[in-house]
């Protein structure tokens, strides 16, 4: 099975929010060192998806990933667990796109790729939150899609996919080649593993331009853009919590009950 | 042709419009009286199209009813279709639908299908004055920051998120003309098959119902801990929820899960144990009035949200809070 996932360096969500802070100029996340970027975490599902299909059918997992200064570390960890071979769409053409013009770029590398069976995304990137990508890739290259995954099975030359719905989840059969998004239901990632970092190291990912994947560079990043943004900012925050104590915990927890019932919320 | 007025992708539930539909129509008008256009909704599906169009009628200037077998479970090829073929009939300049299984899915195809974008998730939804755009405001970086968007290809292609859009009133003002489009569906064009369905909510209250609500987090430590918030939480008459973590450990099941890709609540009462309160946890909780957080850090997140805080265990702050909350409730 040959599958493609697709990849996204972002800040880190993880990263406390008082430490957030968006640039009124440039409009861009400004980067502290102590909470360096890390993958998209959906995108590290999607990873271990498409890992766990290899384990059980054999076949190539090749990593894909659009930005700049990706740091090598970052964008090579999906090798360290596993997958085989790393591409990098690497240009300032390629950025500050919509899903529209991203998933374009995206497209044509995959075209330029060739052959495939499955493009695994994350179901949305960290810093955008907007879930878009897999379907613009997917509406470019004429495949069906199945968003929000929790389990992936090929069976036979179609896939079993188990979508996370808001009671439970919906079982559907979807024939390949096929693009699925992935959710975290999915299960933790594997970490990496001492070969594959000795591996991941050795590897230099292949970078390509606008003209390797023979696109126009107006049809890309923010040139190729529908959406446009108009402002970003962060809401002023004002806190207002009152804080309870008490002779110990216990008593703490006591006085916040009487606090609850003396506004009326027990 | 012109696009003009503004089109629901309506959800219906037993027959019902959707509450997510019903806070759209809310919103949607307001959006078609500032435009001075129409409003519209668009209903798919197989059997009771009919009564929920009639409901729609009511409150809108026209219903667009597709009725089919193939449209009785929601596939991405057959319902990107059926959206696409009523937005080349009707031109709408604005297309909403909620943030939800289907709207995630069915937005963005289809409004590449037409040529044009979406925007998702948006809290916020406006008229830009000039141009009359649709200014759409949504979350990004997990909530840490709001970003508003806009385009200049139609339609404006818009997914809502649930309880954003609550305080315009739906008007029963519609002109209600119900115009029925034929399915026109091939069923080898549908790559996807629904085989099953798997509810694994327990059916007690629902979260998004939930006057109250008690919340672990990665601090609770296992399974066992949540046996305790569940026992708080029936003693106030209040559901249990949970933090990504918590479920991404498997201490409780996914369907617990709060949180921007989790359920969205508005509760009266929040009450976040042991949860450091991650702005996409918080996407999800924002919405109650008040929450109460009990963490041993004293610089979690939580603490700049809530309305009262207990720094401590919650082992051992949770027995005191109980005991006390069972005398003062006569229990």
């Amino acid at each position: 099975m040959n599958i493609i996932v697709c990849v996204k360096q972002v800040p880190d969500p993880e990263a406390p929010p008082a430490r957030f802070k968006i640039d009124p100029n440039t409009y861009n996340v400004v980067s502290t060192s102590d909470f360096p970027p890390v993958l998209s975490p959906f995108d590290e599902q999607a990873v271990e998806a498409a890992l766990r299909i290899k384990d059980a059918w054999g076949g190539k997992v090749t990593i894909l990933s659009l930005g700049i200064n990706m740091q090598r570390e970052v964008v090579k960890k999906p090798l360290s667990m596993g997958a085989d071979e790393l591409i990098l769409l690497e240009d300032p053409a390629f950025v500050d796109g919509d899903s529209w013009s991203t998933g374009y770029a995206l497209a044509a590398a995959i075209k330029k790729i060739g052959k495939f069976d499955l493009i695994f995304c994350g179901r949305q990137a960290a810093d955008s939150d907007s879930g878009q990508v897999g379907a613009a890739i997917a509406e470019i290259l004429g495949l069906p899609q199945v968003s929000v995954a929790r389990k992936i099975e090929a069976a036979g030359n179609k896939v079993r996919v188990e979508r996370v719905t808001a009671d439970g989840y919906e079982t559907v059969e979807v024939s390949m080649p096929a693009l699925i998004t992935v959710s975290n239901e999915l299960g933790e990632p594997r970490y990496a593993t001492i070969k594959g970092i000795v591996a991941a190291k050795r590897e230099e990912p292949m970078v390509w331009k606008p003209a390797d994947i023979g696109v126009d560079a107006f049809k890309v990043g923010v040139a190729g853009r529908r959406v446009r943004m108009v402002k970003i900012y962060q809401p002023a925050h004002v806190s207002k919590c009152e804080m309870i104590t008490g002779a110990n915990e216990e008593d703490a927890g006591k006085n916040l009950a009487k606090k609850m019932a003396e506004v009326k919320l027990l | 042709m012109e696009n003009k007025g503004v089109m629901i992708f309506a959800e219906v539930t037993d027959g019902k419009l959707a509450p997510i539909t019903r806070e759209l129509l809310g919103a949607g008008r307001k959006l078609a009286n500032d435009l001075g256009e129409e409003l519209s909704v668009m209903i798919a599906g197989s059997g009771a199209v009919n009564t929920a169009a009639k409901a729609a009628a009511g409150v809108t200037d026209k219903v667009y009813a597709a009725d089919s077998p193939m449209l009785q479970d929601y596939s991405n090829e057959a319902y990107v279709k059926m959206l696409e073929k009523v937005c080349k009939s009707a031109h709408p300049r604005i297309v909403l639908m909620g943030h939800t299984t289907i709207g995630r899915d069915l937005a963005p195809r289809a409004a590449f299908r037409l040529g044009t974008a979406a925007v998702t998730d948006c809290i916020a939804l406006d008229i830009d004055d000039m141009n009359k755009q649709l200014l759409m405001t949504k979350p990004v970086y997990g909530g840490n920051a709001l970003a508003v968007f806009t385009m200049e290809t139609f339609p404006q292609i818009a997914t809502i998120r649930v309880k954003s859009m609550t305080t315009q009133a739906v008007e029963s003002t519609g002109k209600g003309e119900i115009i029925n489009i034929t399915a026109e569906l091939d069923p080898a064009e549908i790559k996807t098959t629904v085989l099953k369905k798997v509810v694994m909510e327990d059916g007690g209250i629902k979260l998004e119902d939930a006057a109250v609500i008690v919340t672990g987090g990665r601090g609770i430590g296992g399974p066992e801990g949540f046996k305790q918030l569940e026992e708080l939480a029936k003693l106030l008459n209040g559901a249990v929820g949970a933090s990504r973590p918590a479920c991404d450990n498997g201490w409780v099941k996914d369907t617990m899960q709060i949180g921007l890709t989790g359920k969205i609540v508005s509760p009266d009462v929040y009450i976040a144990v042991a949860v450091s309160g991650t702005t996409q946890h918080m996407a999800g909780c924002s919405g109650a009035r008040n929450i109460i957080a009990i963490n041993k850090d004293p610089e979690a997140n939580i603490f700049t949200e809530a309305r009262y805080g207990v720094v401590g265990d919650w082992k051992k702050v949770l027995p005191g809070f109980e005991a006390e909350a069972k005398k003062l409730m006569g229990k």
